[in-house]
């Protein structure tokens, strides 16, 4: 850590010194610019994350039982070396550690910055910033929510009395189907495009990749993934409504799985 | 009481002089050197590079400046360049021909010795300045790249695009800093010397008022620096920040400190013309642009045209036609003077007739748009901003404006002024540059004077004081000159007049403008000598001071440093009147050549004139050093 | 062409540095478009005097847009509105005739307020003396052409050299950063072979220093469009990228 250079008289810093010093390299994530990078690798690691997801979704398309195959794919991963679904809980750990780093360090520098900041009572007329950039202490909470509601939703099953464990299929077109929770998912897809536009042009920025002959593609590529995602995400609760995607009711995967438990009693 | 001045100017051959008085010094072994205190008096390229010289060396230093940073100091403007004799392009330069080209430039007015000295160390200062990472223009191959400056055929000007004093200040500001933070050198921002104490005839220390507070604060040295820049300001239009003024090299004149040639200032010819009476200052366009640009003025009086529709059989280009061998890069003074006469003869250009024209057409059609503007890019833009006008397709207009100032406190070989104790560097002294300072050569002499000078020659001054604690700040002539201060703060309030401190000081521009500016003549010297006073006598009766000495109060800041201009402007009438000849700035109309050349009187005023203060009320006393020119031949300045 | 121009100034007037301020309004009539934003202020300030009424607090030195002593955020901009352009650089014909103008002092909490429209900028300077030059004593330099510098390389670190220190990118910074202000500076000694002998022990210090009083880089890019010198953000990135580098190499070279 820099020595406070107290030869120069100065207002007061607005920071103090960690009360702990960490060891190294946990004390690179003491800084700001050291969290700047946390932030940056770890939204590079949500976004890989919500890219395939969003690919893998496309499995909605093929019909049910794909869909249930591609997820109890993921299960299988790696089970030629580990124990079934060992490695997608490695992966899980890791998203949910990534997560819990990309908030934190969210929160602290922003904390730092509220302190640093003063408000211009004329108001500020911006000119660079824009919406996605300015709203992303906003976006950010939103998709926060939206993740904790959108696990209870088609993970656990909370909110959904005709869930059906293993089957996305009928979980997505019984939730999506009614209208509220399709909203909610519409608006909080735009969230996370908006955020994801910022982020991405920003993390280039943060980890320092700049190099001014590529620099323009930066933006190009922000805005299409940015797209991308948006437009695949929002596919499913529009589909769903439009009714491109529906079980009227009944899970497939269920009959299939009783069909098995039956046939085995047979056995 | 003064007798004859002693420059002290050691003996010996002109090329050994500083060298053999190097080893002749006293020293002050390393662990001595931090029992000495020195307070350094501004932060330019000077006082910057003494102060962090002075910290290396290990002195306890006091940086006081009325900035709110060091790096704030005017010497940022400089925009062209920075001579050094280190002959890189092979053109025949040489540390001789530098001392021959400024002595030659200042109208043989300047010492030769100092400014042989000045020459020898130029070549250090660009390895200093390179090592401290300034930036300077290079050449594809990786090495320096030099340019021509206004009144040189070699080319020695190294150049860092138009911000060369920018960025050379940035380097002495950065090793400032690095002391600053290593603990040897105290930085006080925003304070401003009013007083110079004195004890047993030795400057002791100053007292300064915190431009915040409104504090009076006594420091306490065993020397102090003067490094506070040029008096410009006095034209109230000139190229100089707002800010700039006289008034710590003024507090001590009053104390004693002899202030030599006044009267020597230098207008620089290529600044965009002023366009209305709320012209609050004179922008400078870098003297190199005349390296590309042709100056030119119709040939009929009050051509209402536009430049474009003049052909070139109705165009004056007056500095080619008179003088074919320097054409449009003859030294400032001449060129200025060119300007004035054709304005003043009505063939002025631009909405208010003042200015010629700059022009680029030619060059930009020989060379390119593109190459043009990565040589002026930035000045072109500034001038836009400015004018409005875009300088690619329209002539600049430029007319002189006031820009250096020569004079300043007299100064002995060692940079000590004829108080013991007073050291004065850079533009706050007289010393190198004669009648009239080449381009290029202000920023070499404050860093030659603060990096390569004072730390050599404080030493041999201060080595007489070992063991001496520096005087306590609790003696009487501090409370004297505390209450001094205190007592000047209240007389600016309590005048309660009509007129703003800015309104005097335009009006004292003007005299000083009209009277003691790009020529001279006796009646008008005579005015000014009378016109000052009687005007400020109306200031201090009349000036209106509003708010309390206990704040950030701007008027009041100006109040002193007005009064202190009002002063020396009419010292500058005073000198001019008595150099009864021209040399360099100084243009006496009733000394010209036929041809209108400025005519010097050798005989009579190959001297330096000093001036003692006497008192407020009673004119000053001219004091003569007189100069010896052993290597040079004094010969009439030709630039034909 | 110049014409005279009628405005509407909202000023903020604060009497000191832990008084309350406020907005004051003046009317500025007969405002030649080519008068200096700043001109335009001494042109009421003369007024203000005159009426007995103590003049707007504003700082300017050079009035050219290097010395980097003025600023003031003009309708919300830092430097107003022309690109580029120094407040002292800002001329009237940037302007219309009934135009209303919001002026406020630079704001963060490292740039306190002393009077009107001054604040203290210190806190650059703590940054500078944490690591902002090359250690060489004077006399110590070798010949100045001894170490060759591309033309590309001395180009770009003149690029960020040029920062006049102004502070407009921590006022345009909806965090106060002063980040791009601290990465000219770095980049500007880091690019240069003379600076390689003390890139990472800079690099680390001056960051860490610019932390204690400014706030976090959010990647707006507000400072760029504010920055009178047109010092790009690149620099930033640049400097992020030197200091995990330094994080790394700092520790190595310390065993």
């Amino acid at each position: 850590m820099a020595q406070t250079v107290s030869r120069v008289s100065t207002p007061p810093p607005v920071r103090s010194e960690p009360r702990v010093r960490l060891p190294w390299p946990l004390s690179i994530y003491q800084t700001a610019v050291g969290k700047k990078w946390v932030m940056g690798l770890t939204g590079a690691a949500l976004l890989g994350f919500i890219v395939v997801h969003m690919i893998g979704n496309l499995h909605l398309y093929e019909g049910p039982l794909e869909i249930h195959e591609y997820a109890e794919t993921l299960r299988d991963l790696g089970t030629k070396i580990i124990p079934r679904t060992w490695l997608l809980w490695a992966m899980r750990f890791g998203l949910i550690a990534a997560f819990g780093l990309h908030i934190h360090s969210a929160y602290s520098l922003s904390r730092m910055s509220m302190a640093a900041d003063q408000r211009y009572p004329g108001g500020r007329n911006y000119i660079a910033a824009n919406f996605a950039s300015r709203t992303m202490r906003w976006t950010g909470p939103i998709i926060g929510l939206y993740l904790f509601y959108h696990l209870a939703d088609l993970t656990w099953g909370w909110f959904n009395p005709d869930f059906v464990r293993g089957d996305p299929y009928h979980n997505v077109s019984e939730s999506l189907g009614s209208i509220p929770v399709a909203i909610l998912y519409i608006v909080a897809n735009v969230a996370l495009a908006v955020h994801i536009f910022h982020g991405t042009w920003s993390m280039f920025q943060s980890l320092g990749v700049n190099s001014p002959r590529y620099n323009h593609l930066r933006r190009y590529l922000a805005g299409g993934l940015a797209g991308i995602i948006l437009v695949g995400n929002l596919s499913f609760p529009i589909f769903v409504q439009a009714g491109v995607i529906d079980d009227n009711g009944r899970s497939i995967v269920e009959e299939l799985q009783q069909h098995e438990a039956a046939e085995g009693e047979e056995n | 009481m003064l007798g004859s001045l002693d420059a002290r100017i050691p003996a010996g051959s002109l090329d050994s002089k500083w060298t053999d008085h190097k080893f002749s010094m006293r020293l002050v072994n390393p662990n001595n050197k931090r029992r000495f205190d020195v307070i350094v008096v501004g932060s330019g390229l000077a006082g910057a590079s003494a102060a962090a010289s002075l910290g290396e060396l290990g002195y306890r230093v006091k940086v006081l400046t009325y900035h709110d940073s060091p790096r704030r100091a005017h010497s940022i403007a400089a925009q062209g360049g920075i001579n050094a004799a280190k002959n890189y392009q092979n053109d025949g330069d040489s540390v001789y021909r530098l001392f021959y080209d400024t002595i030659k430039g200042g109208d043989y007015r300047a010492r030769e010795a100092n400014v042989y000295r000045l020459a020898e160390v130029s070549v250090d200062i660009i390895d200093q300045a390179t090592a401290q990472g300034v930036p300077f223009a290079r050449e594809y191959g990786g090495l320096l790249d030099n340019r021509s400056f206004g009144g040189a055929q070699v080319s020695r000007t190294f150049y860092a695009r138009g911000q060369t004093g920018q960025q050379l200040l940035l380097g002495a500001y950065s090793a400032l800093m690095r002391q600053v933070a290593a603990g040897t050198v105290e930085l006080n921002t925003r304070s401003e010397m009013l007083e110079l104490v004195m004890h047993d005839g030795r400057a002791v220390g100053v007292v300064t008022r915190d431009l915040i507070t409104g504090e009076i604060v006594p420091h306490s040295a065993h020397a102090v620096v003067l490094a506070t820049g040029g008096y410009g300001n006095v034209y109230f239009l000139s190229t100089n920040a707002k800010m700039c003024n006289v008034t710590a090299a003024w507090r001590a004149h009053r104390k004693g400190a002899l202030f030599a040639n006044p009267c020597y200032t230098q207008i620089h010819p290529t600044c965009i013309p002023a366009s209305d009476d709320f012209q609050s200052k004179l922008t400078l366009m870098s003297e190199s642009l005349r390296n590309d640009g042709r100056i030119w003025v119709p040939v009929a009086h009050e051509d209402g045209r536009e430049p474009h529709e003049i052909p070139d059989a109705d165009r004056d280009y007056f500095l080619e036609r008179k003088y074919p061998a320097f054409g449009n890069l003859v030294p400032r003074d001449v060129a200025s003077r060119n300007a004035k006469t054709v304005v003043d003869e009505g063939r002025g250009v631009g909405p208010l007739r003042n200015g010629v024209y700059l022009d680029f057409s030619g060059a930009v059609a020989r060379d390119g748009e593109a190459v043009i503007r990565a040589k002026y890019g930035n000045l072109f833009d500034m001038y836009e901003r400015i004018t409005g006008e875009d300088p690619y397709t329209v002539p600049m207009r430029i007319y002189p404006a006031t820009h250096y100032t020569m004079g300043g406190l007299w100064v002995d070989y060692e940079l000590m002024s004829n108080v013991p104790g007073l050291f004065v560097l850079g533009e706050a002294n007289f010393s190198d540059h004669g009648a009239n300072r080449l381009g290029a050569s202000a920023l070499m002499q404050g860093l030659a004077d603060g990096y390569f000078v004072l730390p050599y020659t404080i030493g041999n001054y201060l080595s007489d004081f070992l063991g001496d604690p520096a005087l306590g700040t609790s003696e009487p002539v501090f409370a004297d000159a505390e209450q001094a201060v205190a007592d000047e703060m209240n007389r600016w309030l309590s005048i309660g007049g009509t007129r703003s401190v800015d309104h005097y000081h335009r009006e004292l521009g003007k005299l000083v403008w009209d009277y003691i500016g790009m020529a001279r003549n006796k009646t008008g010297l005579e005015k000014a000598i009378s016109e000052i006073p009687a005007l400020r006598d109306e200031y201090l009766r009349n000036v209106r001071v509003l708010g309390s000495a206990d704040t950030l109060n701007q008027s009041l800041e100006k109040a002193g440093r007005v009064a202190d201009l009002f002063e020396l402007g009419e010292l500058m009438a005073r000198d001019a009147l008595a150099r009864e000849e021209s040399c360099g700035g100084h243009f006496r109309e009733e000394h010209q050549t036929e041809e209108g050349e400025a005519m010097r009187d050798d005989e009579n005023f190959t001297h330096v004139a000093a001036w003692e203060w006497n008192g407020e009320g009673t004119p000053q006393t001219r004091h003569r050093e007189e100069l010896e020119f052993e290597n040079v031949e004094l010969s009439q300045r030709s630039y034909k | 062409m110049s014409s005279e121009i009628n405005l509407t100034l909202q000023v903020w007037r604060q009497p000191g540095p832990q008084a309350e301020g406020r907005f004051v309004t003046y009317e500025a009539s007969g405002i030649s478009t080519d008068a200096s934003f700043l001109e335009m202020l001494d042109i009421v300030n003369e007024r203000l005097i005159e009426n007995g009424e103590e003049p707007i607090v504003f700082e300017s030195d050079c009035r050219e847009g290097i010395c980097g002593t003025c600023g003031l955020m003009i309708n919300g901009q830092a430097h107003g509105p022309q690109k580029s352009t120094a407040t002292c650089q800002l001329h009237m014909r940037s302007f219309k005739d009934g135009d209303h103008i919001v002026i406020e002092p630079w704001r963060a909490t490292s740039f306190p307020v002393l009077r009107d429209l001054a604040v203290d900028r210190r806190a650059m300077d703590a940054i500078i003396a944490s690591g902002g030059y090359i250690s060489v004593n004077t006399g110590a330099a070798p010949d100045a052409n001894l170490t060759p510098v591309p033309k590309e390389t001395a180009d770009t670190a003149f690029d960020a050299a040029a920062c006049i220190g102004c502070g407009a990118c921590v006022a345009a910074c909806p965090n106060s950063a002063a980040q791009l202000f601290t990465a000219a500076k770095v980049q500007h000694l880091n690019l240069l072979p003379q600076g390689q002998a003390q890139r990472w022990a800079r690099t680390e210090a001056m960051v860490e220093t610019m932390e204690e009083f400014f706030g976090s880089c959010t990647n707006h890019g507000e400072c760029e469009e504010a920055c009178p010198k047109d010092i790009p953000i690149d620099f930033i990135a640049w400097t992020n990228r030197d200091y995990i580098k330094a994080k790394v190499k700092n520790r190595k070279l310390a065993g």
